[in-house]
């Protein structure tokens, strides 16, 4: 598989990376597009020398939204690709506290991700192909006192890419929804997590991978998160908001 | 976390951390809770890479970081697997110019072993092809060393078993080749003379290596194949391999997913060379084509062969007896070994070229090194070994080390002075130490 170039958006997160890896692997050149592009040099270098493709990175901040547009005029091309890893996890307890702060969490984990892949999706419909990946988070399946803000957030991402594919459904463009699970990267560093529910980035990037190549629509990393979500789902409110979980 | 060599001997637990950017790695060694030492990726059979207090896994520095397609220069993090560099430039018609048995080693493992390969006589050891590394100090300052800037930090960084400071970076220079196949010839050798006469008269060909067979004893002490080796040209190749000269058959690897008893490992490396040894006799000193894979790792499609001996682990014994002695050392060892009666053990023999060096292993003579699994039998007979190899004026490979006695290296190597003295001055003393540095006070 060829053709044509990905872009990763948070091309400086650990998922992110990977997933630039594996598409690199399979002969694609790599955008990676992020806040400090100059810190992902080296990770450029180490892609283009590995597997022989161009990798790149490039300035992008998603909470400039009116810069959106001219970002994407002043890439070389339009990707074949695009991967959105950009969140943030937050403090919830902090969140709680701080509206500015909760307001950036939200901001970054939806209204920037989606505006930008809404942006992409308009030139894609254009050009009439691409692929268009957000990734998400189960989190967003039902808000938890743990982490609702960031919950809340990634549940509005997550139905704005289903909105998005929805649209684009009958113009070849497709647009797929990640929920990886827990995934051992620098953003859950500080948690404990079960093993069991705990996939790698690298797996994270294989599975986004085979689902791109199999247009998947919506991917759970582990199977057993669907299952795990589909029962945290069905637990009726009334007892749900008694649980600490 | 319990940690350990190759050997699986001793089993240690460590702290462990694996930071992946600099500033977190300086950060530990700011601490000031002591010495630390760097990790790769724990092929050193026994304790040069453990230190309970503080063990760094470096292998989350692992990027290439540039590479000139005319010099064959690669550099990066040193970290980086030496797997993945063959996997990335094999195809592009480079080879690393210096490989232990396995590949899977670090960049900075290899560098801190100053590690020897087949082609020692020919080309000396890895440190012969590193350029430059970038080293952290015992401050946290972070040092470019060469043959031109601090070149006395260089030369110790090499065969310094991680005790000069942490490669963070090197350049390495890769051997150009034209296909990925070796041409083995493969020659029979009754007795110990003959398998010397015939590395002696083999100098010329780029790799060669021996098995002994130690269960052989009298007239056939030292029986033994040696395997010359040389990178095939691709005109050299048959039509059918020549037009994807890098692509060689593809291996399934196994894995062992346990220990096995340990007779049963010496009972199987014995009937397999047996069974080489008499087909090779009976086909004549044939020249054969052998992908890369199988000459340079044979033992890398078995993960975790260390298995087969058995729960207590495996140490290994690597000698080198300079040449002037190394005819009567090497058959006073293989007498040792054989008395001992635990004799079923291939040895690996290797002439080595001569080598100038602060701390490295190979100088020129004959190495010798086997693997023994951990019982109170195998570890007084290698303190006879020991012995043989001191009055021998031999001295150990402290890649391949668990066990040595402080006094016994003492005896072995003149330089252990002088590198005690570096590692007091330059402060390295106080910020990095393995359980082997301890163990032998270094
Ligand atoms: C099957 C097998 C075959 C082998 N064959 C050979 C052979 O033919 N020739 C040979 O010479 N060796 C051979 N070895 C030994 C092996 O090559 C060395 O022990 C090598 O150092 C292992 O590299 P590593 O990355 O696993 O390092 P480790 O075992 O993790 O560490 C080895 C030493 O390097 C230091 N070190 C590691 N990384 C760094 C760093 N970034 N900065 C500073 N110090 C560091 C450690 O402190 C330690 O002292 C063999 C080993 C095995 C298991
Ligand atoms: N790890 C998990 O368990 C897990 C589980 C489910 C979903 N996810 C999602 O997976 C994605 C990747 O996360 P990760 O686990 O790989 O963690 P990560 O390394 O922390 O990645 C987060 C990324 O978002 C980027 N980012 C944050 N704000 C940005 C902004 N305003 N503009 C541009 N980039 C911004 C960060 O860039 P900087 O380097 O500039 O900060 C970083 O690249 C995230 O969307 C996360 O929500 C993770």
């Amino acid at each position: 598989m060829s053709g044509g170039s990905v872009l990763v958006l948070g091309g400086s997160s650990d998922i992110g990376l990977a997933i630039a890896r594996a598409f690199a692997a399979e002969g694609h050149d790599i955008l990676l597009a992020a806040r400090r592009p100059a810190e992902l040099a080296a990770d450029c270098a180490d892609i283009g020398l590995r597997h022989g493709v161009k990798a790149r990175a490039l300035r992008f901040d998603a909470l400039e939204i009116e810069a959106v547009e001219s970002f994407l005029d002043g890439l070389e091309e339009l990707p074949a690709i695009v991967v959105c890893c950009v969140g943030v996890l937050g403090d919830q307890p902090l969140l709680e506290q701080d509206p500015l702060a909760a307001a950036g969490v939200i901001r970054a984990n939806f209204e920037g991700p989606a505006l930008v892949l809404g942006a992409l999706a308009n030139r894609f419909e254009a050009r009439g192909s691409g692929v268009l990946v957000g990734v998400s988070s189960v989190a967003g399946d039902r808000g938890r006192a743990r982490n609702y803000v960031y919950g809340a957030a990634k549940a509005g991402f997550t139905a704005f890419l289903s909105g998005l594919r929805n649209r684009l459904a009958s113009r070849n463009v497709h647009v797929m929804t990640v929920k990886p699970g827990f995934v051992a990267t620098r953003m859950i560093a500080g948690l404990k997590t079960p093993p069991a529910l705990t996939a790698l980035p690298q797996e994270v990037a294989m599975a986004v991978l085979k689902a791109v190549r199999r247009r998947r629509d919506v991917v759970y990393v582990r199977r057993v998160w669907w299952l795990v979500m589909r029962v945290i789902c069905a637990i009726p409110e009334r007892f749900f908001k008694r649980l600490n979980i | 976390m319990k940690l350990s060599g190759w050997g699986q001997f001793p089993v240690v637990s460590c702290t462990l951390e694996r930071p992946r950017v600099q500033a977190d790695l300086q950060a530990l060694l700011a601490r000031g809770h002591g010495p630390v030492i760097a990790r790769g990726m724990g092929r050193s059979y026994g304790d040069s890479a453990l230190n309970p207090a503080m063990t760094i896994d470096m292998t989350g520095f692992c990027r290439m970081l540039a590479f000139d397609p005319v010099t064959g220069l690669l550099e990066a993090e040193a970290g980086l697997l030496l797997a993945d560099i063959i996997a990335a430039f094999l195809p592009r018609g480079w080879f690393p110019p210096v490989t232990p048995g396995t590949r899977f080693v670090t960049l900075g493992g290899m560098i801190a072993a100053d590690v020897h390969g087949k082609n020692h006589h020919r080309h000396g050891s890895l440190g012969n092809f590193v350029e430059w590394l970038d080293l952290l100090g015992p401050k946290g300052e972070i040092l470019r060393c060469s043959r031109q800037e601090n070149p006395e930090l260089f030369a110790r960084t090499l065969g310094g078993m991680g005790l000069t400071g942490i490669i963070l970076r090197a350049a390495l220079r890769l051997l150009p080749v034209e296909t990925g196949w070796i041409r083995q010839r493969t020659l029979v050798q009754p007795d110990l003379e003959g398998v010397m006469a015939a590395f002696e008269s083999s100098q010329d060909a780029t790799y060669s290596v021996a098995w002994i067979d130690c269960l052989a004893r009298g007239n056939a002490l030292g029986r033994s194949l040696l395997f010359l080796g040389e990178h095939a040209r691709r005109r050299e190749l048959p039509d059918r391999l020549a037009a994807q000269p890098f692509s060689v058959p593809s291996r399934r690897g196994w894995s062992l997913p346990f220990a096995l008893p340990a007779g049963l490992l010496n009972r199987y490396s014995v009937r397999a060379f047996n069974a080489l040894y008499y087909q090779a006799g009976r086909r004549a000193l044939t020249e054969r084509l052998v992908d890369w894979e199988r000459y340079f790792y044979p033992l890398d499609a078995l993960a975790h062969w260390h298995r087969l001996y058995g729960r207590r682990g495996l140490v290994q014994f690597q000698c080198v007896i300079p040449l002037a002695s190394a005819r009567t050392g090497i058959a006073r060892l293989l007498e040792t070994i054989a008395d001992a009666g635990r004799g079923s053990f291939l040895a690996v023999l290797k002439r080595l070229g001569a080598q100038e060096s602060f701390f490295s292993f190979p100088m020129e003579g004959y190495t010798l090194a086997l693997d023994f699994p951990v019982n109170d039998t195998t570890l007084a007979l290698m303190q006879r070994l020991d012995a043989v190899t001191l009055e021998h004026g031999g001295r150990f490979y402290l890649a391949k080390d668990a066990r040595l006695a402080r006094e016994t290296l003492e005896a072995s190597d003149a330089r252990v002075g002088s590198f005690r003295d570096f590692r007091r001055i330059s402060g390295a003393g106080q910020s990095f130490a393995s359980l082997q540095s301890g163990r032998l006070s270094l």
